[in-house]
Order: C-alpha cells, then sequence, then structure tokens
C-alpha cells in the first residue's frame, strides 16, 4: 500500500489535488444526505460501469455489501467529503442504494438487541 | 426504512453508534481497538487552516487545509443491526465533529485516566449540556487507580444517576462491561420519559 502521504501532500500540487480532482470540485445539488454511519450498498441492478472512474469502481466493489459511508472513507482512503460526492454520483446513477434518514435515537426494542448482541460478542 | 432505489431494501441493516469519548491519551483507542470486530478504521475530514469544516469542495481548491481523523470501529449485532463505536477527536476543538458524531447515538462513554482527572472535563461537560446519555469509565492504567469511584464521582462533580465503572481498556471483557453499563443506562433514561 501506498502511504497517504505519496499522493496527498504532493509538495508541488498542494495538498488538496487529489481529491479536488477526483470530485472536479463539484457541489451535490440533489445528494441525500449523508451521515457517518449511513448505509450504502452497490445494487444488484446496477448500470454499465465503463464509464465510471476508478474510485467510483472500488466503491462499487466495496459496496457489494452494505457498508457505512465512514468505512467507505476509510477503506478508499479518501476524506468524507470527498467519498460524499462520489457516493452521490452513484446514488443518482441508481447505481448504489442509501438508507435516507438521519441517525434515530435507537427505541427499546434496538436497544435490547444491541445489549444481546455486544454480551454476545 | 426508506431506500433510494427499490431492490431487497431488507438486506440494508439499520446503524447505530456509541461515542467514545473523554481527554487525549485517556484510551479510546484502545478501547474501541479492543470490542471492535475489525482492526480500528480511521477517516478523515478536512478543515481550513482556520479551523472551518469543510463540507462542499467548492471554491476550496488551492486553499490550505489540515484534516481531523476518527478512529472507529465495528459490531456486526446481527443480520439487522450494526453498531459503530467512535473515538472522539480532540476536546476543545473539532466540536462540528462531535455533534455529528452525537446525533443518533445511543449514548457515549467518557473515559478519564485518574491521574489527570480534569482532562475529560470538557467531554462531560459536552454530554451533560446536549442531555446525551453518558457514563464515566475509569480507565485503570497500571497501579494508577489514585482514587476509588466516589472520588471520581465527586471530583468530577457527577449526578448520583451517572454511572461510573472502572475498567481496562484494553481488555475485551472489560470493554464489553462498559458498553454494556453504558447501553443499560440509555435503556434506563428511555424508560425514566
Ligand atoms: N497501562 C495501560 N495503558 C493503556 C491503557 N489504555 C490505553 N493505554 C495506553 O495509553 C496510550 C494512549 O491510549 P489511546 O487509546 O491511544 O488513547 P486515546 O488518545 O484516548 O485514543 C497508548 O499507548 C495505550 O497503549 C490501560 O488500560 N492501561
Ligand atoms: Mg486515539
Amino acid at each position: 500500500m501506498t502511504s497517504r502521504e505519496d499522493w496527498w501532500y504532493d509538495e508541488a500540487a498542494g495538498p488538496l489535488v487529489r481529491p479536488y480532482a477526483m470530485v472536479r470540485g463539484r457541489t451535490r445539488p440533489n445528494a441525500p444526505d449523508l451521515h457517518l454511519v449511513t448505509q450504502v450498498r452497490a445494487s444488484s441492478f446496477a448500470s454499465d460501469q465503463t464509464s465510471l472512474t476508478v474510485e467510483h469502481r472500488e466503491i462499487m466493489s466495496l459496496c457489494a455489501r452494505p457498508l457505512s459511508v465512514a468505512e467507505v472513507a476509510a477503506y478508499l482512503d479518501v476524506p468524507l467529503v470527498v467519498v460524499k460526492v462520489l457516493l452521490s454520483d452513484l446514488i443518482e446513477r441508481g447505481d448504489v442504494l442509501v438508507q435516507t434518514s438521519t441517525p434515530q435515537i435507537p427505541d427499546r426494542d434496538l436497544l435490547q438487541a444491541v445489549l444481546d448482541g455486544v454480551r454476545g460478542i | 426504512m426508506v431506500f433510494v432505489g427499490s431492490d431487497d431494501q431488507l438486506t440494508v441493516p439499520t446503524a447505530v453508534k456509541i461515542v467514545i469519548a473523554g481527554g487525549f491519551g485517556t484510551g479510546k483507542t484502545t478501547m474501541v481497538a479492543s470490542v471492535s470486530e475489525i482492526a480500528p478504521l480511521r477517516t478523515e475530514e478536512l478543515l481550513t487552516e482556520a479551523g472551518v469544516h469543510v463540507d462542499d469542495l467548492v471554491g476550496i481548491e488551492g486553499k490550505d487545509t489540515t484534516t481531523v481523523a476518527l478512529d472507529f470501529g465495528r459490531i456486526t449485532i446481527n443480520t439487522k443491526v450494526v453498531l459503530y463505536l467512535f473515538g472522539t477527536p480532540g476536546q476543545n476543538r473539532f466540536w462540528f465533529m462531535w455533534d455529528e458524531l452525537a446525533t443518533g447515538a445511543i449514548g457515549a462513554v467518557v473515559l478519564v485516566d485518574t491521574r489527570r482527572l480534569d482532562s475529560s472535563f470538557p467531554s462531560i461537560d459536552f454530554f451533560e449540556h446536549r442531555g446525551i446519555p453518558f457514563i464515566v469509565a475509569v480507565n485503570c492504567f497500571d497501579g494508577s487507580q489514585l482514587y476509588t469511584v466516589d472520588e471520581v464521582r465527586h471530583a468530577l462533580d457527577l449526578d448520583e444517576a451517572i454511572p461510573v465503572l472502572l475498567c481496562d481498556a484494553r481488555d475485551r471483557e472489560s470493554s464489553k462491561a462498559v458498553l454494556v453499563g453504558l447501553i443499560q443506562h440509555s435503556m434506563n433514561r428511555l424508560a425514566a420519559v
């Protein structure tokens, strides 16, 4: 693995070049709310991926199983703000499915499930 | 739950989270590592040099940025529920990250080191002011259990209702017991309202 300094702190180009280039400075006008733990998953009906960038394709293969936005960012080794733009592209194409709700405080049944689960590990 | 898209929605689990807070070096990353099913992951948020959160890449080309790192781990509860454990970034800065972490959280574990009790004051203030359930876990660094639970409670000026537990963040069973303590505390709080 290349260390993140290899591309991140490129002296000549400045610190933001790679992530900026990856998203070309685009904003996310119609993007869903993506939080740290928002679950995303590749659709089993994903469209043709030949037009996608390497990073988009990497996300598609990571998300073959459900993952949080934070996990995708960590595995891709890019800042959260960048992964959110890339994920938004894929969501817009219908290639990635996403939970649209903001994180909710768990109710009693969910807390009980988490309690049992933690006890069981 | 609502999804954008339509195919097999049931296979996306519900995510819940617990925040592991406390001063620098109190054992937050150690605790995440000891209970997580994966080696702790690290993710980064961008800040401008002035410390302002970058939430949009438009217009920041060429501006100097810095990053704030979050360590986190994961416990798959079952096929429908996944728990994430987030260690907080430095106190006193990065409060925008704390707000994001705390939103919808089960609650927080505030780790304290009795050699430097005051280093965890800002964490306690944060969760108290926002009404987020939290417990205090005293990380017993070797031979440094200087105070009893009651003395810690008094020194931190904690409400009687806030559980204070002793732990060893390096120990999986001990860290599990802390998480169990927090979840039970959150359930009690839920029952009380
Ligand atoms: N002796 C001892 N050392 C610990 C314990 N918990 C953490 N440490 C060590 O204390 C240092 C800081 O821990 P770390 O988890 O990185 O703290 P953080 O800054 O809160 O994330 C590391 O070198 C750990 O190995 C503990 O319970 N006992
Ligand atoms: Mg740490």
